[in-house]
């Protein structure tokens, strides 16, 4: 059986051959459009390059301001299932989106050194506002992505424009989290030194520095790390993202881990969508396992977005103080976006 | 992302630490090191099984793969000498524009010093055959994963040479089909250098061409011994020194030039065949002439 990196994403899944060799009978696999906001972008453009090798996508929408009719010539050439058609300028957002059912969301300004997620909170929550907007209007039951930072706001954010506009479900508002879990277990495997394949790890609360808690208590394989590793590959998970801006110097965050971390998450939910049973993976959603309305934890994903929301599970001393620190800056994150959602 | 790779050598002139650390966060098995600058290029080198060179700058619209041979000859000449001297039996993969020159210019240099291995140089045209498969399967409306279509020639304009005859799962054309086919396929890039409007020529779907390239590779190297590509290599199928052509690879590189290819052609083909073959004669001999030309570095 030939091994393929397009495997890769295929969280979990029964395995396939490469799929650029074998056929798929078209019956089995249903009709999914799948649109990107901001596909021209840093993380847009190789978000979108996986997303039109990924076979379980039949309709792939590709939106940003400019660059996107060059964006979609260039991977409309790629002999893979799906259909791509480019959109540029806000006049056409509505037809990009029109039948999605998944919208994934990496738009937006990226983080230079020394600027916190919170500090792209001005830009980025006009552009996740008007967004969402057309959503609401025209592809209301689609499943979000949220990548756009801060995600500890855009998504609460969100909420509250799909609330105005009277089509807000929550079982189908997502903020991306996978990269943290990415990081974990990377970080994970290479410490524990464990096959980094085998690895599983969960990652909790929310999606900036310290309100990023990994549980490596519940991580397999269990490796049994000394305190002092558990301490430093909590801290490497939470500044994993700030990690790469200072290594960019300047150029820019992560955009290609990000771009695979949005595909392997938009991946799960095409596959919960498709009646796929026990697609597990973490994500931001609205939540009642804490007392914040937002949190992340692990979720089931099924034909109508979140089918369960996992509760924390047994957590180590270490995790429970993380849990409280972090408690009160994700609810300030979250009260921020609701605030700003309403004042216009 | 790909299983088959255990360590990813980055290099470039400029920023590569930034896309290491990016890359290197993915909870893949390979290790991901960076090497900045021409003091490092020699270590970025060692010990490599595969060296990909996408280096140079992209055409801009109005310019043909020609334009760039300026500057990305001179880019080519100094990695490929680099190779020479520190990873000689790896296999090279040039993407590098325009592949038509910048591979004779890769054997002149590896001649010249003594290292050549023409089983282990590819040119790589995977982007054709990709792009020849999806418009074959967009027009025909066919199931695109199953659409192969052999191209062969050279790597820019009309020596790109699809042999739609030639196509898996069978299938025929109308005359008027088979020349606006053949003309998307050879203008495929320039649609793209159109479309981005000055902000580049393709680049994800060579990425993923090239990807794909590299992992055909590596199954050989593996052992697989059902791997077949196109790719422009040094070829004895016609009377040019290089020819892009389906071939079998093995951990050796080209294990067989598979000239079954260039029997039966039909008329349309044998004329694209004869008219592409003067072009593609001139630019393997710019390249080859500009090497000659100037000393190889010791």
């Amino acid at each position: 059986m030939r091994s393929s990196m397009f495997q890769l994403l295929r969280s979990g899944s029964a395995s396939r051959a490469s799929l650029l060799r074998r056929g798929y009978s078209s019956g089995a696999v249903p009709e999914r459009k799948v649109a990107v906001l901001g596909a021209a972008g840093g993380i847009g453009q190789p978000l979108s390059l996986l997303m039109k090798l990924n076979p379980l996508v039949s309709k792939l929408a590709l939106y940003d301001i400019a660059g996107t009719p060059g964006v979609a010539a260039d991977v409309s050439h790629i002999n893979t299932r799906s259909e791509i058609a480019g959109y540029a300028g806000e006049d056409q957002l509505g037809q990009a989106l029109e039948g999605s059912d998944v919208v994934i969301i990496p738009a937006g300004v990226p983080r230079k050194p020394g600027m916190t997620r919170d500090d792209l909170f001005n830009i980025n929550a006009g552009i996740v506002k008007s967004l969402c907007t057309a959503i609401a209007k025209y592809c209301p039951n689609a499943l979000v992505n949220m990548i756009s930072n801060p995600v500890n706001s855009t998504v609460p954010i969100a909420a509250e424009v799909f609330k105005k506009a009277g089509t807000y479900d929550e079982k189908k508002l997502f903020g991306v989290t996978t990269l943290d879990v990415v990081r974990a277990k990377t970080f994970y495997a290479g410490k524990a030194k464990v096959p980094v394949e085998e690895v599983n790890v969960p990652v909790v609360g929310g999606h900036a520095g310290i309100t990023i808690l990994p549980l490596f208590s519940q991580a397999t394989p269990k490796a049994n790390l000394p305190d002092e590793d558990i301490k430093a590959l909590t801290k490497r998970t939470q500044d994993g993202g700030t990690e790469v801006v200072e290594a960019k110097a300047g150029k820019g965050s992560a955009t290609l881990s990000m771009a695979y971390a949005g595909a392997l998450f938009a991946d799960a939910c095409l596959k919960g969508l498709n009646g796929v049973p026990d697609v597990v993976e973490c994500s931001f959603v609205q939540s009642s396992i804490t007392e914040l309305p937002f949190f992340a934890s692990k979720v089931k994903l099924g034909k109508n977005g979140v089918d369960e929301v996992f509760g924390l599970g047994p957590l180590s001393d270490y995790e429970k103080q993380g849990l409280e620190s972090l408690i009160p800056e994700l609810k300030a994150s979250i009260e921020k976006g609701i605030k700003f959602a309403n004042q216009s | 992302m790909s299983p088959l790779v255990s360590t990813l050598h980055l290099y470039d002139i400029a920023n590569v630490k930034g896309v290491a650390a990016d890359l290197s966060h993915c909870n893949t098995p390979s290790q991901v090191v960076d090497f900045t600058g021409t003091s490092e290029l020699a270590s970025s080198l060692k010990g490599v099984d595969v060296v990909v060179i996408p280096a140079g700058v992209p055409r801009k619209p109005g310019m043909t793969r020609d334009d760039l041979f300026n500057i990305n000859a001179n880019i080519v000449k100094s990695l490929v000498e680099a190779v020479a001297d520190n990873c000689p039996e790896a296999f090279i993969h040039m993407i590098s524009n325009p592949v038509n020159s910048t591979v004779p210019i890769a054997a002149e240099v590896l001649k010249q010093k003594g290292v050549y291995d023409p089983k282990k140089l590819f040119g790589v045209t995977t982007l054709d055959v990709v792009r020849a498969n999806t418009f074959v399967a967009q027009k025909k409306n066919l199931k695109l994963i199953d659409v192969d279509v052999p191209v062969v020639g050279g790597h820019a304009g009309i020596t790109i040479l699809p042999l739609l005859s030639k196509t898996r799962p069978s299938v025929s054309f109308t005359d008027e089909e088979i020349q606006e086919l053949t003309v998307r396929i050879q203008n495929a890039g320039t649609e793209v250098v159109e479309a981005k409007a000055g902000a580049g020529s393709a680049t994800l779907s060579m990425a993923y061409a090239a990807a794909r390239f590299v992992e055909s590779s590596l199954r050989a190297l593996d052992g697989d011994g059902d791997v077949y590509e196109c790719s422009y290599v040094q070829s004895d199928l016609t009377d040019l020194p290089f020819f892009a052509s389906r071939v079998k690879l093995s951990n050796k590189g080209v294990e067989a030039l598979i000239s079954s290819d260039l029997q039966g052609l039909t008329e349309y083909e044998q004329k694209a065949l004869d008219a592409l073959k003067p072009e593609l004669k001139a630019s393997i001999e710019k390249g080859v002439t500009f090497v000659q030309k100037q000393a190889v570095a010791a």
